[in-house]
């Protein structure tokens, strides 16, 4: 690598190490929280988007951003800045960081709310529909408690967010 | 986006956000005062989210404040006097008789519905901020009003079953609901800059275009556990104009306790 050659690519490859740091198998763009990277003569300027409001690991999330792109070489500064527009989402949340979700046993979010403003979700560990909310309220601000009664396994998934609500 | 910045509009959005600010931070102190003392485990999980999520948007509102150069956003929350706080007078009051680290004697009924009003209230002007014109507020309003959506349906869930629950719990959600509205008269009141904040510049609707608003928020609900919607009182005194009771200054003190330990400690 020349020694001016820092690319956004590099910084996303960095992004893709640093995990939710309570959910070790899914990364922040996984959860779709990055919104842009900007490179310029090795300052670097990552727009974030926080997920709940009151989410206490945000400070957390940036310290770990900070520190990961900080070890790149020919990186000057890196900038990391929360934004609220675009809101995030839960249909943020990539592919990858469905399955990595449910490998941690988090139902993935659900994809829409119904007509009476519930919503469904499968269990994660053997897949079965029938489940029960036994909280819409979990343990951190972006999941809900449930129940599988066919393998008897309690579990949590992560909360529908959308613009329409 | 936003429009032109004079000083006008500048000073009518900080006592918009401070009264938006306030009310949050004050909700969120009330709840955080029932953590472990909800009426079973999954309540006490489900307030304490409800609690940190409100304070999460209290901490939005600041932050604008901060970056209008009001000074930080901590210091803003924990050390201004009760003068200066534009939140309304509900959730200034106390939970209920005694005190939270020695015998705190609180109502459920009284927080069942104080919450359900203050979030359906709060549901009608985030409606309204939506289409602010102030492009700051109208973002932040997008993303409050997602969380919202669940801490609405919570409270409308409890005070729906506790009003249709027995013959003890309609009669103790009468008196609560009537203690609530007692206090709510400012709810709805942008204080003495009311006409600058919606008429001229367009922050926000009109206060009657809000309550038109909450009314067609609450009104299913009150028509399912068939009560009357009630009268909101004239306000005898007004938050909105940096009018308060003692609660707010007790409140004030307990919260910032350990803040102003060390005001030179970074949190």
């Amino acid at each position: 690598m020349a020694t001016t050659d820092l690319h956004e690519a590099h910084i996303y490859e960095v992004l893709d190490t640093v995990k939710d740091p309570e959910i070790d198998t899914v990364s922040i763009i996984d959860l779709g929280m990055i919104e842009r990277v900007q490179v310029n003569d090795g300052h670097v300027r990552i727009e974030v988007l926080p997920t709940f409001s009151g989410c206490p690991a945000l400070t957390i999330i940036q310290q770990n951003i900070e520190k990961a792109v900080a070890q790149l070489k020919n990186v000057l500064e890196v900038d990391v800045a929360f934004i609220n527009s675009p809101i995030w989402t839960s249909d943020r949340v990539t592919a990858k960081g469905r399955d990595g979700l449910k490998q941690f046993g988090i139902a993935p979010p659900p994809q829409f709310l119904k007509k009476d403003g519930s919503w469904h979700v499968d269990c994660p560990y053997c897949g079965s529909t029938y489940v029960t909310i036994e909280n819409i309220f979990g343990p951190t601000a972006c999941r809900s408690i449930l129940y599988c009664k066919s393998c008897k396994n309690p579990f949590e998934a992560m909360k529908l967010i959308s613009t329409s609500m | 986006m936003s429009k032109e910045v004079t000083p006008e509009f500048k000073k009518s959005v900080i006592t918009l956000l401070y009264q938006l600010a306030d009310d949050d931070y004050l909700f969120s102190y009330r709840g955080s005062e029932w953590l472990g003392l909800a009426p079973h485990i999954e309540e006490d999980v489900a307030f304490s989210s409800i609690t940190q999520d409100t304070m999460g948007h209290a901490k939005l509102y600041y932050t604008l404040l901060e970056e209008l150069g009001e000074g930080n956003s901590d210091s803003l929350a924990q050390l201004r006097p009760k003068e200066e706080r534009g939140n309304s007078l509900l959730v200034e009051r106390p939970n209920g008789e005694g005190y939270y680290k020695e015998a705190p004697n609180y109502d459920w009924g009284y927080a069942v519905a104080r919450n359900y009003i203050y979030s359906t209230a709060k549901k009608a002007k985030i409606e309204a901020l939506k289409v602010s014109s102030y492009g700051p507020i109208q973002e932040i309003a997008t993303k409050i009003s997602a969380e919202l959506y669940y801490h609405q349906m919570h409270w409308t869930t409890w005070f729906t079953q506790l009003f249709t629950a027995t013959e003890e719990s309609r009669s103790r959600m009468s008196s609560a609901l009537e203690e609530v509205i007692k206090d709510a008269g400012d709810l709805f009141s942008f204080g003495e800059l009311a006409p600058s904040l919606s008429t001229t510049f367009e922050l926000i609707e009109s206060e009657e275009a809000i309550k038109e608003r909450w009314f067609t928020i609450i009104k299913p609900t009150f028509e399912t556990v068939k009560i009357t919607v009630p009268e909101l009182p004239t306000p005898t005194i007004n938050g909105r104009n940096g009018q308060h009771t003692d609660d707010l200054t007790s409140a004030i003190e307990t919260m910032s306790e350990v803040y102003r330990s060390d005001l030179a400690a970074s949190w």
